[in-house]
């Protein structure tokens, strides 16, 4: 291809940081917003902090005081671990299973799970938050199950794409050389796998660290995670503290743009590949 | 191989499969089922026929007016949200430097759930509409556009991305034979650059009309459906037929399965389309 010209690298490069600029600014926004007192914030949104209206990290304090903040960070990340570990492992084994063994129950299964991916959440959530009540799953260990059955859907869609390409040659050979089912499986299936393992954590993860509904309804009158923390602080009862929500917002992003930097080049390509399968 | 694996059925299906159930297919077939029948809890349902689904059309008036909102929001946010991201993709996949830098920024806000996304939009459009005295509240065309910027915002990194990798997997020859028949620069995006990305844009079509058509949690952080839910969309308007007042449980669950029938007929569209133009390739 030919170089571009001086004048289409100026405009070039004057419309992209333009535009980059305009898609950062809400997130910068509201972090300077959240070092203003929460007087100082409504009225004039787009004001820089000043000596009058700067109040350090009181709405950082209130904000945290207010919605235990630290507790729903920890809840957060507990139940996005072990959601996703969980969704990793036994879905991978499921899709492989499925996906060796042909018969009538496994398609069965498949067709099921291809068809739970099309079902909006409204059309089961009061239903499951029922079934989760009365089976007593409704705590920060019950909900790993819950997400089990919702993240697998997706997750064994994606991983029997990947199962299928799969040679089958050394299975077959391990398996006949005496290894067992389960540690062939984890010593020769789980490795082959790895990168589409990645995909399925990556679009897991940032569904179940953001949602808000399913937790809210099956925990979120005993546990808060952060985003039922940050709807929690907006339409509780009494005067809205705008300060503390700003802290909140800028304290909810955080882990997100940590989480983003260290992987990001695993993201984009897990997003691609989960987009071109879903 | 089939013979060896067959009998460790329990251990590599079963785990996943029990969650499945619990979690999702049981509560559907309840639901399936309750839509028919009224109840305040599962267990006092009585069935009452197809009541539900004429007071979802017809009681108030909120089904139908969501519906429209929804559809309206749908069209406009799939149609922005597609030109701007593929406008970038073709901007960003040129030799230039740093396209790497302005790809992660502006991918950067999917990652941002939507309830985090409502606050931070909510902040920025009052801050828009001050002048006017006024708040996204006021009126339901504020939040319609303000959910179709904030949409935009989520969303254009993300079907760039898509829009890229299908950019980059044209074979460069192609570009080269068309510039050597002399062939103009539109003359190439034309006849070359589209037609090679015709399934992602299938893809993407797809990606954002399903993601605008469920929208909740923007929703319920951006407007909360004010003024008087003129600005909620289906989804919100299922919950807050739900959670909203005791009794129309039934509704809400009937109100749940239309929603859940205009998605799957989306979603077969979108099947129908995708296979015969396979068929065509």
């Amino acid at each position: 291809m030919q170089k571009p010209s001086f004048g289409k690298k100026v405009l070039f490069y004057t419309v992209m940081t333009l535009l980059a600029a305009l898609f950062l600014s809400p997130v910068v926004i509201v972090l300077y917003n959240s070092f203003k007192g929460r007087f100082f914030i409504a009225d004039a949104p787009f004001a820089f902090p000043n000596a009058n209206t700067f109040v350090g990290l009181e709405n950082y304090k209130a904000g945290i005081a207010k919605t235990d903040f630290f507790s729903a960070f920890g809840w957060s990340l507990f139940i996005t671990l072990f959601s996703v570990g969980a969704i990793v492992l036994f879905c991978s084994m499921c899709a492989y299973y499925i996906t060796r063994v042909k018969n009538r129950f496994t398609r069965l299964v498949y067709y099921l799970f291809v068809f739970s991916m099309i079902v909006p959440f409204q059309m089961v959530m009061f239903t499951m938050s029922k079934t989760a009540n009365s089976l007593h799953l409704d705590n920060p260990i019950g909900i790993l199950l819950i997400y089990l059955g919702f993240g697998s859907g997706l997750s064994v869609f994606i991983l029997s794409g990947f199962v299928k390409a799969l040679p089958t040659d050394i299975e077959e050979a391990a398996l006949i050389d005496g290894a067992g089912a389960v540690r062939m499986f984890f010593r020769i299936i789980l490795p082959l796998l790895k990168p589409s393992l990645i995909t399925v954590a990556i679009l897991n993860t940032m569904w179940i660290w953001n949602d808000y509904l399913l937790p809210y309804l099956v925990i979120g009158s005993d546990y808060k995670t952060i985003p039922i923390a940050v709807q929690y602080l907006q339409g509780g009862y009494g005067s809205r503290d705008i300060g503390a929500l700003m802290a909140l917002l800028v304290l909810a992003i955080i882990p997100i743009v940590v989480f983003y930097f260290l992987a990001q080049k695993h993201i984009v390509k897990g997003v691609a590949a989960g987009a071109v399968k879903g | 191989m089939q013979h060896y694996l067959k009998k460790w059925l329990p251990v590599f299906v079963f785990p996943t499969l029990a969650a499945f159930l619990i979690a999702f297919l049981i509560p559907f077939l309840m639901g399936l089922y309750l839509s028919f029948t009224s109840f305040t809890t599962v267990a006092d349902a009585k069935w009452v026929g197809l009541e539900n689904y004429i007071e979802a059309f017809r009681s108030d008036g909120h089904f139908l007016r969501a519906l429209g909102f929804t559809s309206l929001f749908t069209v406009v946010s799939v149609i922005t949200v597609n030109v701007s991201a593929f406008l970038l993709a073709l901007a960003l996949t040129k030799t230039f430097r740093l396209t790497n830098i302005y790809r992660s920024v502006f991918f950067m806000p999917n990652l941002i759930g939507g309830i985090v996304l409502g606050y931070i939009w909510q902040l920025i459009i009052n801050g828009l509409l001050q002048p006017l005295g006024v708040d996204v509240t006021y009126s339901a065309s504020y939040g319609f556009w303000g959910l179709v910027i904030m949409t935009n915002w989520q969303l254009i990194g993300y079907m760039m991305i898509i829009y890229i990798a299908a950019l980059q997997s044209i074979p460069p020859q192609l570009h080269e034979a068309a510039a050597i028949d002399g062939a103009s620069s539109l003359q190439a995006l034309r006849h070359v650059t589209l037609p090679s990305v015709a399934s992602a844009f299938t893809i993407c079509l797809f990606l954002t009309l399903t993601n605008s058509f469920k929208l909740f949690d923007q929703n319920l952080a951006l407007t909360d459906g004010a003024p008087a839910r003129e600005s909620s969309m289906l989804a919100l308007d299922i919950y807050k037929t739900f959670y909203g007042r005791i009794g129309q449980e039934g509704v809400g669950q009937a109100k749940a399965v239309i929603f859940f029938l205009i998605v799957s007929l989306i979603a077969f569209a979108q099947l129908r389309l995708t296979s015969s133009k396979e068929r065509d390739v």
